[in-house]
């Protein structure tokens, strides 16, 4: 098990170098700098020369991602092109909003899926288990700036009960925290009902049955403990959509989080920013995977790790 | 004695199977399609946006990109009897903030959905299917890089991948190429064939141990003729339902692009793009985003049922 752990914890290394091998090169293929942008009033040559010596970019490409590498190492992520700011201390900055709203929409989710996925499995074929199949179909098809948008139509355009631009008190934080959870939420509704399906048809379900326990006992100590298992499984998937989804809510809702900051960044060409964000995603949800695998293995011991 | 009974039995057999009428398995999973209210109903809302898709530039009341600037934000027909005094009979589904008809670049965004869903998806099971069938089949240096491949694609959220492939490539002439549209293919391609090429290898792996693709190879017959003949057919099912699934899924990946302001380029009309343009005025009048809002849902949503339709029909075991 520790080797396991050991090696999966060893890989990020490899992987994380690609993925910012693969960033780099695809952020300098791009044509132009993002000193160019404005086309009738260019900046004069040299002081170009000297934009692009202080941040770097004028030598050779190979020599820039070595030392990238070299600084990413030190815990350095560069200036940000567009802010002039050390890119750490404005990802330090949004880094605790993202977090609170993926916490937040993570325990919405949770807390609404699985009760809805076992009451859907226990009364399967019944208009309720149908209702909750239908609620998570849509939560899983249809895109979250969609859902957002009827939401902020409704709740906040026409009967004005909740404030749709900002952050800061509990009104703000309700729209973002249930859209965001709500894709995750449909797919965890899912994951639930069909593992408790598969679990109440277990012999060792029939046993409890059998040996006189009452209903609620067999429900919950038995068949709910073992359904349960498979639903952890999905908290790595459901970290990426957190995340992908977070720039759309934040963008949406001008959420100062760092999904919303990603999406200017890319609007912008802020290259350091790109690069040193999606590093980041990548880690987490590496950390993500990897903590679901062990937890899976330690949970269940008929799955052997290898 | 004993071959007579033996031809009588023969015979017997063969009545019996002329009798039956023979019903493949493909036979019985349409048959169990057409039987899906939820199925048919979403190819309805399919064949009727193919359609519009179409036949748009015939319909269409007016140019997709043709401003009336006296006429902008007008409100759809039927806010008149609720008291909106901002309708014009010639708009049904009203304006937008430069006075285009929305009813018309709805209907030409019809195109760019379908153009996304279909496309892209043929790439991805050209080439996820013949690397997953050579990587399964034959192994060696294919299996292991695309595994490698995997790890570090799965590393990375789809979404999250696409949206950077499309933000640095945007300026360069495979950018502008088709209004931004072949970028958005190639990203899509890029990201998406990983995952049938997997699913396909895992099958793959599953089955070339078994006694007919054993029997295959002993009676002479080469590789290729095993992969395409013998092993295809047999891991069609799964993945034509992992290829319904991924039409919707590309459809939902350009929305999010264009209303990113990353995707396909204004004016050409895209759902996606008419929702970022409209929520600029969204204080003034909701209408130029709700409706390609609801247009997205709808079609999402028919696709779905249809790939749960396809899903259940094709095995009815894979049913979550």
């Amino acid at each position: 098990m520790l080797r396991y752990v050991i090696r999966r914890l060893l890989l990020i290394i490899p992987t994380m170098f690609f993925v910012a091998l693969i960033t780099f090169s695809l952020a300098h293929l791009a044509p132009g700098s993002p000193f160019d942008r404005n086309e009738n009033r260019p900046l004069p040559q040299e002081q170009l020369d000297k934009i692009n010596r202080y941040y770097g970019i004028d030598q050779p490409i190979p020599v820039q991602f070595v030392d990238y590498i070299g600084n990413l190492l030190r815990g350095d992520l560069g200036l940000s092109f567009t802010r002039g700011r050390p890119v750490v201390d404005l990802i330090g900055q949004g880094i605790g909003t993202t977090a609170q709203l993926g916490v937040q929409a993570l325990i919405v989710a949770l807390a609404f899926s699985i009760p809805l996925g076992i009451v859907s499995a226990l009364k399967q074929n019944t208009p309720l288990d149908y209702l909750s199949l239908l609620i998570a179909t849509i939560g899983t098809t249809i895109p979250s700036f969609v859902t957002a948008i009827f939401l902020i139509y409704v709740l906040g355009a026409s009967l004005h009960l909740l404030p749709f631009v900002g952050w800061g008190t509990w009104q703000h934080m309700v729209m973002p925290t249930f859209v965001l959870a709500l894709a995750p939420g449909a797919f965890l509704t899912r994951i639930t009902r069909a593992s408790m399906l598969e679990a109440i048809r277990q012999d060792y379900v029939r046993t409890a049955r059998a040996k006189g326990l009452r209903e609620q006992s067999v429900i919950v100590g038995h068949a709910l403990k073992n359904a349960l298992i498979p639903v952890a499984t999905i908290i790595g998937p459901a970290t990426a959509g957190l995340i992908t989804g977070s720039f759309i809510i934040e963008s949406l809702f001008n959420v100062p989080g760092i999904g919303r900051l990603y999406v200017i960044s890319i609007n912008q060409r802020d290259y350091p920013m790109i690069m040193s964000t999606t590093l980041l995603y990548a880690f987490v949800i590496m950390i993500a995977n990897i903590t679901v695998d062990i937890v899976y293995g330690a949970l269940d011991p008929r799955i052997k790790v290898s | 004695m004993a071959t007579t009974a033996v031809s009588t039995r023969r015979q017997a057999a063969q009545h019996d199977l002329a009798a039956r009428k023979q019903r493949s398995l493909w036979r019985d999973a349409v048959w169990r399609l057409f039987r899906n209210r939820a199925a048919i109903a979403g190819l309805a809302v399919i064949v009727f946006a193919a359609f519009v898709a179409i036949f748009a530039p015939i319909i269409a009341p007016y140019s997709p990109i043709q401003q009336n600037t006296p006429k902008q934000l007008m409100e759809p027909i039927w806010t008149r009897w609720f008291g909106s005094q901002f309708t014009d009979s010639g708009y049904l589904l009203g304006s937008d903030e430069l006075g285009r008809d929305i009813l018309t670049r709805l209907m030409y965004g019809t195109r760019v959905s379908l153009i996304v869903g279909f496309v892209p998806v043929a790439v991805i099971f050209v080439v996820g299917a013949s690397i997953g069938m050579v990587s399964g089949y034959v192994g060696g240096w294919v299996d292991n890089l695309l595994m490698r491949f995997t790890d570090i694609i799965y590393a990375f959220p789809d979404l999250l991948f696409v949206i950077i492939i499309v933000a640095t490539l945007r300026g360069t002439e495979l950018g502008t190429a088709m209004d931004g549209l072949l970028l958005i293919f190639v990203a899509l391609a890029i990201v998406n064939w990983v995952g049938l090429a997997r699913l396909i290898r895992g099958q793959v792996l599953s089955l070339k141990h078994r006694e007919f693709i054993e029997a295959a190879r002993a009676i002479g017959a080469t590789p290729v003729r095993i992969m395409i003949r013998h092993l295809f057919p047999n891991v069609l099912a799964p993945v034509i339902v992992s290829l319904a699934f991924a039409i919707p899924g590309a459809m939902l990946t350009e929305a999010t692009l264009s209303f990113l302001g990353i995707g396909v380029r204004p004016p050409t009309p895209t759902w996606g793009a008419m929702i970022n343009e409209g929520f600029i005025v969204f204080q003034a009048t909701p209408w130029p985003v709700l409706l390609p809002a609801f247009c997205i849902s709808i079609i999402l949503l028919a696709f779905t049922f249809v790939g749960d339709g396809l899903r259940d029909a094709l095995d009815p075991r894979m049913k979550i």
